[in-house]
């Protein structure tokens, strides 16, 4: 099931264009990754969605109710936020009759929008739209069980005090016991699985150690520290200001300072006491939201924008959630394919570190001879990913990993990265929550 | 949001029982027997009966709309209805109180008792009539208004409304049986609490209280008014307070505590209005007829007490600056402010409390967080809803890079007070502004003729100077200069009226007025700590004399630095024998012990209050004419020099822009009070005492 066209073969859609149309990334924000401390952070999904929106409209050209619509992936969205997209367009000042829907495919949701505004794009039936991603895993609410909520709607239906009495009784303090809805919504119900213990399966199978994941963990974290020290996110990240006028300045889960050392001492969080998953090799849990903007050749001319990249091929594939970690592997080497090319004719690569174990496992299958051939239908494996062109400036491990936000993250990166190397394409990935991948293939401009 | 469709459509959410025919707005049918009134029943006998001042955007009761109402009670009278639904089709609300400019006719406490007593036989015959009786009300329902609506059987509140007696703040009391019909309807301490703030009490608020039966919205209007004729509206009355308040010594007990608590904030020597009103309900609380007699008493005598008189003065000042608001210009929907400092960030804050989108521009974003953090504080203390404020803050954008000058109408420049500074910042906004933006300044001592110098259109240039704490100063000094052009400054003073301040428009002057009057005045002050006279002393001279705070504590709130810029500046500039800044305010300035925002200045400030000492020595008997004579001799300046157009906008800056004592009616109306030739000869006497920087104005010898 795949949703991507090559360019260059006839489009398979009933697109308005007869020809597919080019479609750029023309600029992106995001806030500042804020960890999660054990308790509810400042900002909602949609707040984070504004603090980030406002300077990205602000430095545009053209008013904020130019834009066709606006798409935001979104998983853990709030009650009181319902098609958060909608809301937050409407908090931007993008006017009362701008369209937004929101999307959900777990952690390529962020991705997942701006793949949904290229293809109204590049099939003419839009010129410009704001695609994000928004999550505050903070606020990811407390539910009661479902014996809880049985038990309070018996006592609201109650018809006379013997009823209502007859319902008390049959109060049970355990059913009070709440369910967090991350620990949930982390763990895959076809496979009884939380996300970690994914990771734990594919390092068994790739002979990941957890001493390389640590090391790569490490390595993070550093590439993280440098990138922020250089200002390379600057304009990229925007500072947030939580309404009692707190400053967020930039991702605040980065320990330029830990080691290999210090990791080593953290216990296994997911499958004590043998695993090797620990919270400092995975992807920290945090808020944030990313925003880019997205525009046909008219749009940019209409408005004389500076387009940063263009968009060349996109890829969604799915497999076992019990392996979900390697979905990277299956949609960019579909892309490669199609395009020709080897893995180190991609200039940067963004896979987004759920785990640092996963991301070492997809490296790792892509050297493997019977995964690439079982998996990928390659004859010979596609070989060994140059390092230095993978998450050059840190990834999900060290910036944090909101899971509706960070595929929109990785493709804002990337556009910034290449053109800060003057490098020409990249692909942005991730492994998907439920066994399934996105990959996007970018070309600066 | 208020999008053009939903715009159009809710013009047709006003109930309008038997008049209505589809049409909007309400259209008044021609030659009815009366102006301001309309009535008509509908097929169930109840009668409709609207109230739509002629020619004017909202209601006030007059003496014709009170005339014709007589004859309306007499029709009603005659010919009885199943019941009477009473309202307002103005957009502006039910009814705005007594017509004001009718107060200044009134010329003896006998004029005032007769009219008096008529309206009250209007009203009470009113309230007689047999029949259920239902006010609708929406929008503002205050003063005579209130009181209207208090002699019906049933209040019903659309939501949104905002019900209340202001009369207090005009020096008076309710004056149409308003103080013993609410004091009988609901709990009289709440009514008297209410009289006397002259606080509004929002919908719920009203329901919360009993002075409103429900709170509906316009849509279910006619349905409300229906179960209240079938009588399945209960109404949220007084309970067991009002009977136990019924006997005199009750009443007495209660009165010591509301006596303090009021005279603390309001001295019956400046105010007598609250003295009054506790008196009235004291001595006739829960009595309807004797106390609605005594009311109509001591209303005809505050009418015609001095603070009154200038309260009024006051109300038609504010109304004088709020039409200098109405200028014909595009309004402005996106400002930039650059500088995020105290003065910058509150201004930015208060535009965006106003509803204005504002970009909020600083080099340190710490700064901007400040004025982020400090926006949420306002909105909490003015009661603003959750959604409210979210969506007030998020009118608030952070602007790290500069970006807004591009999509503004208007950029507020609040940098430090440096030409050289300011000059670096127009010439980095000057060339992204949008063809028609203008660009303002909130200058407090530079004057705009260096400021103009190197912009490519001088003007759009405009100064727009705010006062400390904005959101509750509501002065704003608009400042003219010689290029500035008509566009410019059109917009400028309409700016003012969208963000519901009052302009003062001054010429570009050192200091404009309000510092030049006021600084004089603080001068004044260090000169007399100088000489030993302890700050909590001169600090209760100015507040004796009705000021709302001493200049020590202001010199503090103002800021220790901006004050010494600013008299600094005055004295190189005006030629008024200003004496030099003491050494030891430099000190302080230089130590960083700058006032209030410092926590230490001229006195230790602890959570935004001053710590004084609470026993004082005794004033030098000249102290309070050596600290106000001044002020009132650079408003005469000003006023002989053309920096203000008059007596009347010197009087209203200084009150809304400092604060200056409201029931003396401003700097220039108390001088009038004192005679100008008592003031040209007391400054003439402390000059020859103290020194030339007394020397009275020549436009006092008038």
């Amino acid at each position: 099931m795949t949703q991507s066209v090559t360019p260059g073969e006839s489009p398979t859609h009933t697109g308005t264009a007869n020809h597919p149309r080019r479609v750029y990334i023309v600029d992106g924000a995001r806030t500042p990754f804020i960890k999660a401390r054990g308790q509810p952070g400042p900002f909602t999904p949609v707040d984070l969605a504004v603090q980030c929106g406002r300077p990205l409209l602000l430095r545009q050209p053209m008013p904020a109710d130019a834009f066709d619509q606006v798409i935001l992936g979104c998983v853990n969205v709030l009650p009181e936020e319902m098609n958060p997209a909608r809301i937050a367009a409407l908090r931007l000042g993008m006017g009362e009759a701008m369209t937004a829907f929101t999307v959900q495919i777990n952690c390529g949701s962020g991705m997942q929008s701006i793949d949904t505004a290229y293809k109204y794009i590049r099939d003419g039936d839009s010129d410009l739209i704001l695609a994000g991603g928004a999550e505050a895993l903070s606020k990811a609410p407390m539910m009661l069980t479902e014996d809880a909520a049985r038990w309070l709607a018996g006592l609201n239906a109650a018809s006379s005090p013997q009823d209502y009495a007859r319902q008390l009784a049959q109060f049970n303090p355990m059913q009070f016991k709440p369910e967090i809805s991350l620990a949930k919504g982390l763990t895959d119900p076809i496979v009884g699985l939380s996300m970690g213990q994914t990771a734990e399966v594919l390092a068994q199978q790739f002979n990941i150690t957890r001493q390389a994941a640590d090391e790569y963990a490490v390595s993070s974290h550093q590439r993280l520290a440098r990138a922020q020290e250089s200002g390379w996110l600057d304009g990229e990240v925007t500072p947030a200001i939580a309404p009692d006028g707190t400053l967020y300045q930039q991702d605040d889960g980065v320990r330029p300072d830990t080691s290999v050392d210090a990791l080593a001492k953290l216990k296994p969080a997911f499958e004590p006491p043998y695993g090797q998953v620990t919270p400092g090799n995975s992807s920290q849990v945090t808020d944030g939201a990313s925003w880019v903007i997205l525009a046909s050749e008219e749009a940019v001319e209409k408005y004389g924008l500076e387009p940063l990249a263009v968009i060349r091929d996109s890829e969604w594939s799915a497999l076992d959630p019990k392996i979900m970690g390697l979905g990277p592997t299956l949609s960019s080497t579909a892309i490669l394919k199609r395009q020709k090319s080897g893995l180190n004719d991609i200039d940067l690569w963004e896979i987004n570190e759920a785990f640092a174990a996963q991301v070492l496992a997809c490296t790792a299958a892509w050297e493997d001879p019977e995964f690439c051939q079982v998996a990928l239908g390659l004859d010979t494996p596609m070989g060994r990913l140059d390092p230095e062109r993978l998450n050059v400036d840190g990834g999900a491990v060290a910036i944090g990993h909101p899971v509706g936000t960070s595929g929109n993250r990785i493709v804002l990166h990337l556009v910034n990265a290449l053109r800060r190397k003057k490098l020409k394409r990249g692909i942005a990935t991730e492994c998907i929550g439920g066994g399934q991948s996105g990959a996007m293939l970018l070309e600066t401009v | 949001m208020t999008g053009h469709i939903l715009q159009s459509l809710s013009s047709r959410e006003m109930a309008l029982g038997p008049f209505d025919t589809g049409e909007r707005p309400f259209q008044p049918e021609k030659g009815g027997a009366w102006k301001h009134w309309h009535l008509r029943r509908d097929d169930q006998d109840i009668a409709w009966l609207l109230l739509d001042k002629e020619e004017a955007g909202a209601n006030v009761l007059s003496a014709d709309v009170l005339e014709e109402l007589d004859s309306v009670v007499s029709e009603l009278e005659d010919n009885a209805p199943k019941a009477l639904v009473l309202r307002s089709v103005k957009a502006t609300g039910f009814c705005m109180g007594a017509d004001i400019s009718e107060f200044e006719a009134l010329e003896s406490e006998d004029d005032v008792i007769d009219k008096l007593s008529r309206a009250h036989a209007v009203t009470d015959r009113f309230e007689a009539l047999p029949f259920k009786k239902i006010a609708l009300i929406h929008g503002h329902c205050l003063g005579g208004g209130l009181e209207l609506a208090l002699c019906c059987d049933y209040r019903l509140a659309i939501a949104g409304a905002k019900l209340g007696f202001p009369e207090v703040q005009l020096g008076l009391h309710p004056g149409l049986g308003g103080t013993d019909r609410f004091t009988r309807l609901v709990d009289p301490l709440e009514a008297m609490t209410m009289m006397l703030t002259g606080k509004n009490a929002h919908d719920s608020k009203a329901r919360k209280l009993g002075l409103v039966d429900d709170v509906i919205q316009e849509r279910h209007a006619e349905a409300a008014v229906a179960a209240a004729v079938r009588g399945d509206l209960k109404h949220h009355g007084n309970g067991i307070r009002e009977r136990l308040l019924a006997t005199r010594p009750a009443r007495q007990f209660e009165v010591r505590q509301m006596r303090n608590k009021t005279y603390s904030k309001a001295p019956p020597d400046h105010y007598p209005a609250p003295k009054a009103l506790i008196d009235l309900w004291e001595r006739h609380g829960g009595h309807g007829k004797s106390m609605r007699k005594a009311e109509i008493k001591s209303f005809a005598h505050l009418l015609n007490t001095p603070a009154s008189r200038n309260l009024v003065r006051v109300f038609f000042l504010r109304e004088k600056m709020k039409h200098e608001t109405r200028a014909d210009a595009e309004p402005v929907r996106h400002v930039h402010v650059v500088g995020a400092g105290e003065m910058g960030g509150d201004i930015a804050g208060w535009c965006a409390f106003q509803g204005l989108r504002v970009s909020l521009f600083d080099m340190e974003a710490d700064k901007i967080a400040n004025a982020v953090g400090k926006l949420t504080a306002l909105c909490e203390k003015k009661h603003r809803s959750k959604a409210e404020t979210r969506t007030i803050l998020d009118n608030l954008v952070p602007d790290f890079e500069n970006q807004g000058a591009s999509h503004a109408d208007l950029v507020i420049e609040a940098v430090p007070e440096s030409t050289e500074i300011k000059h670096k910042v127009y010439a980095d906004v000057e060339p992204r502004l949008k063809d028609d933006a203008i660009l303002a300044t909130n200058t407090s001592s530079i004057p705009l003729e260096n400021l103009q110098e190197g912009l490519k259109a001088p003007e759009r240039l405009v100064g727009l100077h705010f006062f400390n704490p904005v959101a509750s100063m509501p002065l704003v000094e608009v400042v003219r200069h010689g290029a500035i052009s008509e566009t410019t400054y059109d917009r400028a003073r309409a700016f003012t009226g969208q963000i519901d301040r009052l302009p003062a428009t001054v010429r570009t002057a050192p200091g404009f007025l309000v510092n030049r009057a006021l600084t004089p005045y603080l001068v004044e002050a260090m000169i007399l700590l100088d000489e030993g006279v302890q700050a909590e002393t001169i600090d209760a001279v100015a507040e004796d004399f009705g000021m709302p705070m001493g200049p020590i504590e202001l010199a503090d709130q103002v800021g220790l630095d901006i004050c010494l810029s600013v008299s600094d500046m005055l004295r190189d500039r005006l030629d008024t024998n200003m004496p030099d800044a003491p050494e030891w305010l430099r000190s302080l300035v230089e130590d960083g012990k700058l006032g209030r925002k410092t926590g230490e200045g001229l006195y230790t400030w602890d959570d935004g209050k001053a710590d004084k000492k609470d026993k004082r020595s005794a004033a030098p008997k000249d102290a309070l004419d050596r600290l106000l004579l001044p002020m009132l001799n650079a408003c005469m300046t000003c006023i002989r020099e053309g920096v203000v157009a008059d007596e009347d906008i010197a009087d209203g800056a200084m009150i809304f822009g400092t604060g200056f004592a409201p029931f003396r009616g401003g700097p220039m109306k108390y001088a009038h009070d004192r005679g100008f030739a008592d003031i040209r000869e007391t400054l003439a006497q402390l000059a020859e005492q103290y020194g030339e920087r007394f020397r009275p104005d020549t436009g006092w010898d008038g």
